[in-house]
């Protein structure tokens, strides 16, 4: 099972900065690594709304708007936010439990629009892990590899 | 053969999901309210059915699409250009509930297999056999409402294959005729396509507790540590005669691996799977419990007990504090 609980210190800094730095670093990274792989996506109707994902354990709070070229940083009041934790989003995005699950046993909240919520999530519910991993760098492609066969 | 699984697919990828882990057959819907499942971004367009036409084809499984909403008049011509394209397609069957619907089927599509859904609401064989003589239905999905001994009842007077809810979300089971959202919504699953329209949920996070309202109506208020369920009006705690509980129903799920040696006995054609709205995860999950379940059974009923491993599994998986038998076990009858 994986393990991943951050130190209450790290968090407690990390909770600390502001939003935007984040918010940019992980906009600059998912395009990079991401986009390519999810731009053949129908994003229709995800495009120009806000969205916050919360990482409770790490006290992070990502901030971003998505168009036509990927993600952007953003500081707009989020149409939608979901939070949970570092290893609760892992597990989602390698497959591995089921959103309701968690939204059941409290363990992720999506707070908003509703029905943008589900849009997001059936985006990426209908994405082949194997064509995004075929898609990553080969190290990131081996780790995403890795925590799925865990 | 009996006891064949019927796994939900909402997406290609719970599809090959529930193939892979061993469905007998898949059911999915097209993306409208033409079936009981019409949320934003699920479901399958033309070329994506075809995909999993192929892929469980190719496997030996088949795969039925639920039709299983009422058409309105103005509406009608989108139900039946489902039915066309089922019938281009080759779906191994359509689960219908409107027999206007299995008219235009019988006429349009003679060889198109038909399935009565749970939505139709027949619980007597009368009702079945109705269906089968006159549109030729050969299995019916028979309401939650019934006991295992009324079950039996209908499978002894009846030539219609039965299928059978194994797992999944339970609610007030009023099945094709609920029209207890559209109180709130002005919306009823029956014509929609969803119980409570996504668009109209809002979830807060308050210092009380996390509040789901529909339509502004407050349906739950969380705590901390209680489990959550789904945002539906049948589910939510009210105020009656100054007591808050769950004064229509409890959200539960339903879980009927125990009476897998009974279903078998009585000759019950197909398990089905509810959720098509989850994701791939949890159809990988359950279908390789069930799976695992039913070959089980078939290999020595009288020894069969569903092991912890497989009930924690469900557990886990499931809307609500609990799981339980629904109607099918009532031991005072």
């Amino acid at each position: 099972m994986l393990n991943l609980a951050f130190p209450p210190s790290l968090a407690n800094m990390v909770s600390r900065l502001p939003v935007t730095p984040p918010s940019l670093a992980f906009s600059l990274a998912a395009n990079r690594l991401l986009w390519p792989a999810l731009k053949t996506l129908d994003w229709q109707p995800l495009i120009g709304r806000c969205y916050a994902i919360r990482v409770k354990d790490l006290g992070l709070n990502l901030r971003f708007t998505v168009s036509q070229r990927g993600f952007a940083p953003d500081s707009g009041v989020p149409d939608l936010t979901i939070s949970a934790t570092a290893r609760d989003f892992l597990l989602l995005l390698s497959r591995r439990e089921d959103p309701d699950t968690l939204f059941f046993s409290r363990r992720l909240v999506s707070e908003g629009d509703t029905e943008l919520g589900l849009t997001v999530k059936n985006l990426l519910d209908a994405l082949d892990p194997e064509a995004i991993l075929h898609r990553l760098p080969l190290p990131l492609a081996r780790a995403a590899q890795r925590m799925m066969a865990a | 053969m009996p006891l064949d699984l019927v796994c939900p697919a909402g997406s290609l990828m719970s599809l090959k999901a529930a193939i892979d882990n061993g469905a007998d057959a898949v059911y999915m819907g097209f993306r409208d309210n033409t079936n009981a499942r019409a949320f934003p971004g699920l479901n399958f367009d033309e070329t994506q059915a075809a995909e999993g036409l192929r892929y469980a084809h190719d496997r030996g499984r088949r795969v039925l699409l639920a039709l299983n909403t009422y058409p309105q008049a103005d509406t009608w011509a989108r139900w039946t250009g489902a039915i066309d394209r089922a019938a281009k397609l080759g779906m191994d069957a359509v689960i219908l509930a409107d027999a206007g619907l299995m008219r235009y089927a019988v006429k349009q599509h003679p060889a198109l297999r038909l399935h009565l859904s749970v939505q139709g609401s027949a619980t007597s064989y009368e009702a079945v056999n109705f269906y089968r003589e006159h549109f030729g239905v050969q299995r019916a999905v028979l309401p939650r409402v019934l006991s295992l001994p009324q079950v039996e009842n209908v499978v002894k007077h009846t030539d219609v294959e039965i299928e059978l809810f194994g797992f999944g979300g339970l609610c007030v089971m009023v099945e094709g005729r609920c029209l207890l959202s559209s109180y709130c919504t002005g919306e009823s699953p029956n014509s929609a396509g969803v119980c409570s329209p996504p668009k109209a949920v809002r979830w807060t996070d308050t210092a009380v507790g996390l509040e789901s309202r529909l339509n502004g109506v407050l349906l739950d208020r969380y705590g901390k540590d209680e489990k959550a369920g789904y945002p539906t009006l049948c589910k939510g705690r009210f105020e009656v005669s100054g007591e808050t509980y769950y004064a229509l129903e409890e959200p539960t799920s339903l879980n009927t691996l125990d009476l897998l040696p009974e279903m078998l006995k009585m000759g019950i054609a197909a398990i089905k799977i509810e959720g098509r709205q989850r994701s791939p995860a949890y159809v990988a999950q359950v279908t390789k419990v069930w799976r695992a379940a039913i070959d089980a059974v078939k290999k020595n009923a009288e020894g069969f007990k569903p092991t912890p491993a497989w009930q924690a599994e469900l557990n886990k998986l499931s809307e609500g504090q609990s799981h339980t038998l629904g109607a099918y076990h009532r031991p005072w009858k």
